[in-house]
Formats: structure tokens, sequence, C-alpha cells
């Protein structure tokens, strides 16, 4: 049986001002610090798995987010570091997500399948 | 209170930095509204106190391997002082934080510019202005 399955839902709330999102940042260091963990990304949150997001060019007053946050790419890293990341179907249909649209590494799984994989894991971080 | 020039909006303001989307949208909207030569009045109610903090740094990103300079974290406060200076050749902008809420934070030490206020005076700058937009916690 699997570690903490990570469940993240809300999206895009204070990613340009923390240059990435709170909740895969959190998870990635989790997994760093040796925990075994796997990340859902459901409802708003599956489009962080969407390849090609370009969040650059913001400024405000005059000052540059030279940083800007790249959602794809950290979930990339974070399932290239081992931590197994799902993202739900039905709510990538949803919004219109093609299988196309998706980086590399992310695995799809349907709501009907969504209690097995709670049954997977030993504890269910609902963030 | 900002009552020159021929438009004034008045944002209210209560999510915390760092922590949803609608402190960046707010931001976006002041930035916006001055450079449209709209004065802005912004009220700073509860954790939105919080953006002002002169405290604020930036950090490294271990998950990355960045370090502060490679990061550039432009932190709320320092977005909220380039404001203030795009203010100072065109409309102004007026920036109260809430006293009480400043206080139950120990949020007191802030950038040059906004000043401690209450309730009352939302109340008196929306009345002076064009339109109010509340952007509450949800």
């Amino acid at each position: 049986m699997a570690g903490i399955l990570s469940v993240v839902e809300r999206a895009y709330h204070g990613t340009i001002e923390e240059q990435d999102d709170t909740i895969l940042w959190v998870s990635h260091m989790l997994k760093n610090a040796g925990a075994d963990l796997s990340v859902l990304l459901r409802s708003n949150a599956v489009n962080y798995a969407v390849k090609g997001q370009d969040a650059s060019g913001l400024s405000i007053g005059g000052v540059e987010l030279s940083v800007p946050p790249r959602l794809d790419d950290d979930v990339i890293a974070l399932a290239n570091s081992g931590a197994p990341v799902y993202v739900v179907a039905e709510d990538l249909a949803d919004r219109g997500i093609s299988a196309d649209d998706l980086c590399d590494g992310v695995q799809t799984v349907s709501r009907a399948d969504l209690a097995s994989l709670f049954d997977d894991h030993d504890a269910i971080w609902h963030w | 209170m900002t009552t020159s020039g021929d438009k004034t909006i008045t944002i209210a303001l209560m999510d915390p930095p760092y922590e949803s989307g609608t402190t960046t949208t707010a931001l976006r909207i002041v930035d916006a509204a001055l450079r449209k030569g709209i004065n802005v009045n912004v009220f700073a109610y509860e954790g939105a106190v919080n953006m002002t903090m002169k405290a604020q740094a930036p950090h490294p990103n271990p998950v990355k391997g960045t370090s502060i300079e490679e990061q550039d974290h432009p932190s709320t406060a320092r977005f909220i002082a380039g404001l203030f200076e795009l203010s100072q050749s065109g409309p102004a902008l007026d920036w109260i934080n809430c006293g009480l809420c400043v206080d139950e934070r120990g949020a007191g030490d802030w950038i040059e510019g906004p000043r401690r206020g209450g309730p009352g005076d939302l109340f008196k700058m929306s009345q002076a202005s064009t339109n109010t937009l509340i952007i509450g916690t949800r």
C-alpha cells in the first residue's frame, strides 16, 4: 500500500505571487524529505497538467515578474521525482482538455476508480 | 481620501498575500486604473493588511534549487511600492490599512505610502468614488 495521497483541487490561488502552486511545492518538498507520496489533481487543478502554460509578461507598478510560475514543468518534475501524479478524467473532459494536451508523466483516473485509489493509500490529505 | 481627477475607483480587499488569486487581480486592476488616469483608493481589510508589510523578504526555492537572486521573488510589498511610485506621476493612489486588523496581526511596520484608517474611511471613499469594487474572502 502506498503512503499519502495529496488531493489538490484549488487552482491558481496565489501562484503568481508564490511563483508556483503551494501544494505542488510542499508535496515535492515532502517527497524530497522521504515521503511515499502521490498527488491527485481534480476539479480546476487538472489544468496544472496542461503543457505549454505561459504566465510570463506580468508587471505591476513597473515591477516585473521575471520568474513566472511554470506549473506544467512543476508537475513533470514532481512525477520525475517518483511521486505518481493522477488527474481525474471527467474533470479533464468537462474542461475540454484532451490527452494530447497533458504533459508527460501524469496518469488519468476515472471518478469511478477514485475510491480504489483512495483505498490504495494509507492517508488522504485533502488540501 | 482621493477625490481629484475625473474618475476614482475604490477597491476593498480582504485576502492575505500569497494565498489567493484575488490579491494579484486587485493589484493588476490598480495598475491598469492608474495607467488609464483613474484615481484609486484601496481599503485593505483583515488579512490584506499584510500585503504592505515592509519585512516581506524573498527566498530561494529548494525544490528547484534556485537561489534568492535566481528566483527574483517580487513580494506584494514591492509590487505596491511600485504602484505608489507610478502614482507619483499621475492619478493618486490612497491605500488605507484597517487599523484594528493591523493591530491584531502585529502588521504595523509597512512600506512608505499606506496609511492607517478604519471602516468609516471605506464608506467615505466609496461615497466619493465613481464606483466601488468589493473583493471579499471566499
